[in-house]
């Protein structure tokens, strides 16, 4: 079941494990069992909670204080006559506030047991944990409410309970600062209780989502990313247009046409999928057919199999065939829908503005591209993910320009934008230029985030997963690892925040042996999220060849452009009648 | 009898430290088990308050931990609880707790219905919920409570026909509950939260006429009866089943019962105390008498039963297996035999290597060796346990892979035993008994005790975990510590703060809780900075009003819960001007203040916004309000606030913004009251697509100049709207009204997208010639495309055609432009 988790150099399984462990005793707890049949599961709202013939209900809940205006109306609206035990677990952990919530709501005592679920850092693949908290953001760099950063390092020092201390932190940014801070007194509040591992992580690096505020902007063109940005992909799923899925059975006439969308499950314990997954899509076609051919010739080794022997060992394996095939068939139909749409000359003219933008090129002036989507209508999103790289490239822009750009937002998409407007402006994403002059030129440069010749086939650089422009925040990873950042001084100083470098001590006895040609692991923690491109560039450095470092990523919500600024709008709903 | 006798054995713990002048005579007697401290109450009986009794506290050896005079009312019964803590029950049935060195705690009342009908009799009893207390009181009803620390009283049923008090009764635990058994006269109850059932034990002795002493084993598994006949019937405590029946020959009311029974035994045995007389009866008829000088009390253990009297402490237990087998006289048993090579071997006799020898061919000898280990453990006197663990060590030489671990942890176990045993220290825990309460609960004993040092010196011995350890002893010593008055706050910090410098998880929180309720804040404080946990600091600071110290220190830890929870606390108890001045100073508590209040307290957010002069945010609450209303009047108030707010801000954009918003509803809803059209809440790109598809082009018109609207986008809006409503007629003057802003292929594709091959290739002349060939081939003119590209000597428009060309029916076209394509000059 969760087979995705062990294929990684860290045992990603030990913490799933650790956290399954906690729930089930919570639940014994409950149930005052040991067998908790989970009946049914249903989504938080008001009202009545469905009847299901229970004797406990479990509330499942971030520690938000709208949620607990929702568990208030389920319980008091229960069914006085019938009674059930309620039960609450925060996650990942406890809140006074909420409880004070409850209590004023009157409803504090109906609770058998409250308790929290200590669930930082999820497992979301054998390389990748994502706090999965989508405002994360949001409320660091707009509301300056930095709960989730709290979260961030409990959960690291959860990691560290497990995985050992990490002996080396690196850090950029405001919030990595804080994080770092944090987790360093809750070192010192620990002090004693910890048992000693040998540590499996040689470094953290916490990187602020806002130092590279461009990256996820871009277009993302790996397989994944692709997946991601057309369909999303949600919690590992994705829902995808049935029409590509029919059953093509032979020997039947018809086909029927499923309704319902095809929701496929994406992680690396499929090996079709972990293969292509961070490939430039460009690249994903090739690899496809090559893939239809091995599984064509495995199916004629049939015809080989004469021996009884030779036939049991053909059956055995058919389970295995028949999956990859199916897999096969999956990735083909998602590829000609990306295809589909990859190949019209909207896609390509926004990627053409979006690669101009990155490149340096009239970053200064009003893009017609830009007017002409807003005169077109053009889904509003689109148009502020690209006015946000524009101002981004060109490290704000002229006020004429920008306020060009924000008129015509607001006369053609509505007034009340406004408010998504000014928080754009807030978090550095649209800024009128200052007197300082541009600096992203040289970052450009300095940094090599465009390569001219990027090789989509057969990559040679990161710069592949958007076919040219390799994403900033993994060039700081990568510059980190070799040569070191004292050789981009002058850069890290022009991004946002302190860069900083810290050493937790390791008791002697537990420092790491490293056997020659052994490579150091390296945990990125994003914070602000990390978009599916950048974990395709880190996955690229891990397995080139002599890279010296592998690397696990942790994220506080795996994002893309849209999902990004959809997090970041503020529009009102309209009341009048 | 069939079956073998068990051998019992006596020994003495302590000759007693206490100078008692008439022994226990006419005293309340309470000892804890586990070889806890003992209290005494001399003449508690005695009602003149001129005479006020002495309560006094000794430990096992007698030696004095507290003394003070009885000043409430008359104790009825002494007790212990599990943590030694001391139990006086009134005779009102109040309950007053102490500590072992006679501090008062706490006390607590049994209820209305006992002092209203006084307490008779009580009994002390431990259940696995906690200490509990049992009353039974004038009226003959039993009250109980399970868990002195969680007090839920249980007024048991009404026993019937009870006329007096019964003659004997005791607490037993089943089934996760307390009951009660009652004796009354013959007949015997059993007594739960709801029912008086009466039981009968199996094979009870029919001579008997009734039951006169009753007692429950350590465990509460086992059940003994003394009938007036004089048997002693011994069963499991559910009365299902009968283990044996003794004779003692002695009739009489005894003075005290108790179970002798170590673990795991075969044999039960109960001790009776007569005046003068102890008889040990088991599974054979004969019993075992032993005489006694001295008034004395039986103190029931798991593996035995101490006896205490006037000057002496004795333990008295059946002998453990492994002694008895090591011991026995002339004993085979392999533990004896290596016993008897050690000795030969100090002697430097061979006749060592004869009985090793013979244990050997038997191979018994790591038998032998675990029993010599065993042994050891049971012994109290250090020399038996040397000569026994020497035994067991030499043994062990002749062994290979013989698991080291029983050797060691005994000779450390014992060491620690040894020590605790002391005579100055007073606690005679068996091995058995040790293992039962575990070294975490001996520390904690020790600890009451105030013997730090030793407490320590055990741990760091033991090697436990220092947090569990060390730490939490030194913890309690500082709570000790910060009591003592006579002391500065200076003092006390810095010896609290150099002891506890290296400890690893010390609560300092906890500690300067302690000082604080002792009432030194100032100390409390001063304790808290060594705290590094900035979260514990937090509530005690609060419930010390030191608010901002509290809000600085929750800020601090980074735990945004905890902020929201002083920031709460503060607004309960601050006035608001206080509280907005105490969040000003504290940004990160006034964001998330502003947070909670953003999606709770809207009012108080502004009046926020209002303190700080932030008219730009003011400027975006009524803007946010605004949408919230229903009515347009209410909404254009709102948005003028806005713009006065915005213009304070010099934030010219918004407010004009602002304005253009105000003036666009004002217009929508004009127009929706002239026209009946709906438009009130849509941009303006959308009123004016509406405006033009109803043909209201003066309106949309008006609206493009007041709004200066750019020429771009509304030629593209106004050419979409008109081919929407395919007024091609309206189109083609717009097209010629003055030279398109937005060239001329818009107009194609527009009119393609809508089916009018017709009408699009009206424009395709216009077109500019950068983007003919793409007009040409929207109408899907191959060859004016083709016409187009070659005269533009374009290769890549060129390729474009020829992808559009089909080989065979354009056969001519392509060669053309194939040709030309060829003469492209290449960049």
């Amino acid at each position: 079941m969760a087979s995705h988790l062990f294929c990684g150099r860290v045992n990603l399984n030990i913490l799933r494990e650790a956290a399954r462990k906690d729930l089930r005793e919570f639940l014994d707890k409950c149930s005052g069992s040991k067998e908790h049949e989970v009946e049914k599961m249903f989504t938080l709202k008001g009202g009545r909670i469905p009847s299901a013939a229970v004797k406990n209900i479990v509330f499942f809940v971030r520690p938000r204080l709208e949620l607990m205006d929702i568990i208030a109306e389920n319980v008091a609206s229960e069914d006085k006559l019938h009674p059930r035990d309620f039960h609450i677990l925060f996650v990942p952990r406890r809140s006074l506030l909420c409880e004070q919530r409850l209590k004023e709501k009157g409803v504090l005592n109906s609770f058998t047991n409250i308790d929290e679920y200590i669930l930082d850092l999820i497992p979301y693949d054998g390389d990748l944990l994502s706090m999965e908290s989508e405002s994360s953001f949001r409320e660091c760099y707009l509301e300056s409410d930095q709960t989730s950063l709290y979260h961030a390092a409990k959960g690291l020092m959860t990691l560290q309970a497990l995985y050992g201390t990490i002996p080396q932190i690196f850090g950029k940014g405001e919030c990595a600062r804080h994080v770092a801070n944090m987790m360093l007194r809750m070192k010192r509040e620990f002090a004693g209780s910890h048992t000693q591992i040998l540590p499996v992580f040689d470094t953290l690096l916490l990187l602020d989502r806002n130092v590279d505020l461009l990256t996820p902007l871009a277009t993302q063109l790996t397989y994944e990313g692709l997946i991601d940005e057309i369909f999303s992909i949600t919690n590992g799923y994705v829902k995808l247009p049935p029409e590509k899925f029919a059953q093509k059975k032979q020997g039947e006439g018809g086909k029927d046409l499923p309704t319902e969308p095809k929701k496929l499950q994406l992680n690396s314990a499929e090996e079709l999928y972990a293969e292509i997954r961070d490939k430039n899509f460009n690249a994903v076609g090739a690899a496809l057919s090559k893939k239809a051919k091995v599984i064509s010739a495995a199916f004629e080794e049939r015809h080989n199999a004469k021996t009884v022997g030779e036939i049991k060992q053909f059956v055995s394996q058919l389970p295995h065939m028949q999956a990859a095939r199916s897999s096969l068939a999956n990735h083909t139909s998602i590829a000609e829908l990306i295809k589909d749409i990859t190949t019209s000359e909207d896609f390509f003219d926004s990627l053409t503005v979006e690669q101009e933008f990155m490149t340096g090129v009239d970053t200064d002036k009003v893009s017609t591209y830009i007017e002409d989507c807003v005169a077109q209508k053009d889904p509003l999103i689109k148009i502020l993910r690209l006015v946000c790289m524009q101002s981004v490239c060109n490290n704000g822009l002229k006020q004429k320009v920008l306020d060009f750009y924000k008129r015509e937002i607001l006369q053609t998409y509505g007034y009340k934008h406004i408010l998504t407007l000014k928080n754009l402006e807030k978090v550095g994403l649209l800024k009128p230029q200052s007197t300082m002059r541009n600096n992203y030129p040289t970052i450009r440069k300095t940094l090599k985030l465009w390569m001219e010749d990027t090789n989509e086939q057969n990559p040679n650089d990161i710069s592949y997963v958007y076919s040219g422009y390799a994403p900033l925040s993994v060039r700081l990873t990568q510059v980190l690892a070799r040569p070191g950042w004292r050789s981009i001084e002058e850069v890290l100083k022009m991004l946002p925040g302190p860069h900083f470098e810290e050493r937790q001590q390791v008791p002697t006895g537990l420092h790491k042996k490293r056997q020659p040609g052994e490579n150091r692991t390296t945990l990125v923690f994003f914070l602000g999220g990390v978009t599916y491109a950048e974990i395709a560039a880190l996955r690229f450095l891990s397995n080139m060849e002599d890279s010296g470092t592998e690397y696990i990523i942790a994220t506080t919500k795996l994002i893309n452009g849209t999902s990004w600024i959809k997090s970041l709008m503020d529009s009102p709903e309209e009341n009048l009648p | 009898s069939s079956f073998i006798c068990a051998n019992y054995l006596k020994i003495e713990l302590y000759e007693m430290g206490w100078n008692l002048k008439d022994g226990l005579r006419d005293c309340l007697v309470a000892a804890a088990p586990y070889g806890g401290p003992i209290a005494l109450l001399k003449a508690h009986n005695r009602r003149s308050p001129s005479a006020r009794p002495q309560l006094e506290i000794f430990s096992s050896s007698g030696l004095p931990l507290a003394s003070f005079p009885w000043k409430s009312g008359m104790v009825k019964q002494l007790g212990w609880t599990v943590s030694d803590d001391l139990l006086c029950v009134q005779e009102d049935g109040t309950v007053l707790v102490y500590d072992l060195l006679g501090g008062f705690k706490r006390h607590f009342s049994m209820g209305n219905e006992v002092s209203q009908s006084q307490v008779l009799e009580t009994k002390i009893f431990h259940s696995p919920y906690g200490t509990g207390v049992a009353i039974l009181t004038g009226a003959l009803r039993f009250t109980l409570a399970t868990n002195i620390d969680d007090i839920k009283l249980r007024r048991l049923p009404e026993v019937p026909g009870l006329q007096g008090a019964p003659s004997c009764w005791a607490v037993l635990t089943q089934d996760r509950q307390s009951k009660v058994l009652v004796a009354s006269g013959p007949h015997l109850f059993i007594l739960d939260n709801t029912a008086c059932t009466p039981v009968t034990p199996p094979g009870l002795s029919p001579q008997a006429s009734s039951i006169v002493h009753m007692c429950v084993s350590f465990s509460y598994k086992y059940l003994a009866l003394l009938t007036d006949s004089g048997h002693v019937w011994m069963g499991t405590s559910n009365l299902k089943e009968k283990l044996s029946e003794v004779d003692t020959k002695i009739k009489g009311s005894p003075k005290q019962m108790a179970w002798c029974r170590r673990p795991k035994s075969q044999q039960p045995s109960a001790v009776v105390m007569w005046d003068g007389l102890l008889l040990v009866v088991g599974e054979c008829k004969e019993t075992i008498q032993y005489h006694l000088e001295d008034d004395s009390i039986l103190v029931p253990e798991l593996d035995g039963v101490r006896i205490i009297s006037g000057t002496h402490h004795e333990l008295l237990q059946e002998v453990p297996g492994a002694c008895e087998e090591i011991f026995k006289i002339a004993s085979m048993a392999p533990g004896a035999l290596l016993l008897e090579a050690h000795k030969e071997y100090e002697k430097e006799s061979q006749k060592a290597d004869e009985y090793l020898r013979e244990i050997k061919e038997q191979s018994l000898l790591s038998e032998a060796v675990r029993q010599c280990v065993e042994a050891a453990g049971h012994e109290h006197e250090p020399e038996t346990q040397k000569t026994l663990l020497r035994a067991a060590s030499f043994g062990k030489c002749f062994l290979s892979n013989f698991p080291p671990e029983q050797f060691v942890s005994m000779c450390k176990d014992l060491r620690v035993l040894n020590a605790v045993r002391d005579y100055t220290v007073g606690i005679p825990l068996s091995h058995t008994q040790f293992k039962q309460m575990t070294l975490q609960v001996l520390i904690d004993r020790l600890v009451y005790r105030k013997l730090y040092l030793l407490a320590i010196e055990v741990c760091r011995y033991l090697k436990t975990p220092e947090y569990q350890g060390v730490s939490r002893v030194l913890k309690h010593w500082a709570c000790y510590k910060v009591q003592q008055k006579e002391e500065s706050d200076e003092v006390i910090a810095k010896a609290v703060s150099v002891k506890l410098a290296d400890a690893a998880g010390i609560s300092y929180s906890e500690i300067a809780t302690k000082a604080y309720e002792s009432g030194r804040t100032e100390l409390a404080i001063k304790l808290l900075e060594f705290e590094p946990r900035s979260g514990e600091q937090v509530p005690l600071l609060l419930k010390m009003k030191k608010s901002p110290l509290a809000l600085s220190k929750a800020i601090e830890s980074g735990d945004t819960d905890l902020v929201y929870t002083v920031v709460m606390y503060l607004k309960n108890e601050l006035n608001r001007g206080d509280f907005f001045m105490m969040l000003r100073n504290q940004p990160v508590a006034l964001s998330l203040y502003k947070q909670f209040c953003k999606h709770q307290e809207q009012e108080t957010l502004k009046d926020l916004f209002n303190q700080d002069d932030d008219h730009e945010e003011l400027g975006n609450f009524y803007v946010k309000a605004s949408y919230k209303e229903q009515r347009l009047e209410a909404r254009i108030a709102h948005l003028q606030s806005a713009v006065d707010e915005y213009y304070k801000a010099k934030n010219e954009f918004s407010a004009k913004t602002t304005e253009d918003e105000m003036r666009l509803l004002r217009f929508q809803r004009k127009l929706e009251e002239e026209k009946d059209e709906q438009l009130v809440g849509f941009s303006l790109q959308d009123t004016m697509t509406t405006l033009l598809s109803v043909g209201l082009h003066k309106h949309a018109e008006q609206l493009y100049k007041d709004f200066r609207m750019p020429d771009k986008r509304f030629w593209w809006l106004k050419l979409k709207a008109l081919a929407e409503k395919e007024d091609w007629e309206e189109l083609e003057k717009f097209s010629k009204s003055k030279k398109s802003p937005i060239g001329y292929l818009p107009f194609v594709e527009v009119c393609i997208k809508h089916h009018n091959k017709c009408e699009a290739r009206k424009y395709v002349a216009k077109v500019s010639p950068e983007q003919k060939v793409k007009a040409h081939l929207a109408v899907g003119d191959v060859e004016g495309a083709a016409e187009a590209a070659i005269e533009r000597r374009n290769e890549s428009e060129i390729s474009t055609v020829l992808s559009r060309c089909s080989a065979t029916t354009d056969h001519l076209l392509v060669e053309r432009l194939n040709r030309a394509k060829a003469t492209v000059p290449k960049k």
